[in-house]
């Protein structure tokens, strides 16, 4: 049980932590000017020139991972609402590390779309 | 840059993310079909994994899936991140319409509500400021 718990520990961290750390790198190599390939080719450039953005990736490679274990060891209505719950966490991510401003409306919304993820998972 | 402007710019790269995700997906598991059970024993695994690297439907698959992360990279360079990720999470409710739609499947009525609960949190999650944080906007 304890393994199931700090592996669902891990997941969550991982999931939420490498999507934050890859925002954060995107809003460092800023939008791009327009939607031109070559604008866009020199965006991913960009991008793939920024250390934020590597970072990330080891960290959603491990939330990949750690999911597949999870599926592995325990059930999947132990996974899922895990799944459904790495919503809210970002949502703390984003107010807290990126400092959006997240309001009564969005949290509303957050929530709502994690209870439906919730269940369209149980039920898929 | 207006914010009506940020919203559908938003909107149009949520779209294409959620397309991608869905026709990624959709791929992977015909080209998984087409390979077949997975052996779970060292040959089976290195069969599968050469199977994998030399079927096109996989890799479009995974041509798909790379698109949707471009595209997700795109949309969190302007847009906040709590506005995207949850925007994201529409592309359920489009595969219990495609499962409806195209592969005639029975839709439990807890997961309708669970489909019905993501419209209406993304609809209320869109109704507000796409871009909460200090950054300096470029127009396209």
């Amino acid at each position: 049980m304890i393994r199931v718990v700090l592996m669902l520990i891990f997941f969550i961290f991982c999931s939420t932590s490498g999507e934050i750390v890859l925002t954060h790198g995107m809003k460092m190599v800023g939008e791009p000017q327009s939607f031109r390939p070559g604008t866009l080719l020199r965006f991913l450039g960009k991008a793939l020139r920024n250390g934020w953005v590597w970072t990330a990736l080891p960290l959603l490679a491990g939330s990949f991972y750690s999911l597949l274990v999870l599926l592995s060891w325990a059930p999947l209505s132990v996974v899922i609402p895990a799944t459904a719950f790495n919503y809210v966490v970002g949502t703390l991510g984003a107010k807290y590390i990126l400092n959006e401003q997240v309001s009564r409306k969005r949290w509303m919304g957050v929530a709502m779309v994690s209870v439906g993820v919730a269940l369209v998972l149980i039920n898929g | 840059m207006t914010d009506q402007r940020v919203r559908y710019k938003t909107l149009f790269m949520v779209s294409l993310m959620v397309v991608s995700a869905n026709l990624g997906d959709l791929m992977l598991k015909r080209g998984m079909v087409q390979i077949g059970a997975v052996e779970m024993s060292r040959s089976g695994l290195w069969r599968a994994l050469l199977s994998t690297a030399h079927n096109g439907t996989i890799w479009l698959g995974i041509l798909f899936l790379i698109g949707f992360t471009l595209c997700y990279m795109t949309a969190v360079s302007w847009a906040d991140y709590s506005y995207v990720m949850p925007a994201g999470a529409f592309g359920y409710a489009v595969q219990t319409l495609l499962a409806v739609v195209i592969l005639h499947e029975a839709v439990s009525g807890r997961r309708w509500f669970g489909v019905v609960l993501i419209v209406m949190g993304v609809l209320l999650v869109g109704q507000t400021h796409p871009v909460t944080t200090n950054q300096k906007a470029v127009s396209p």
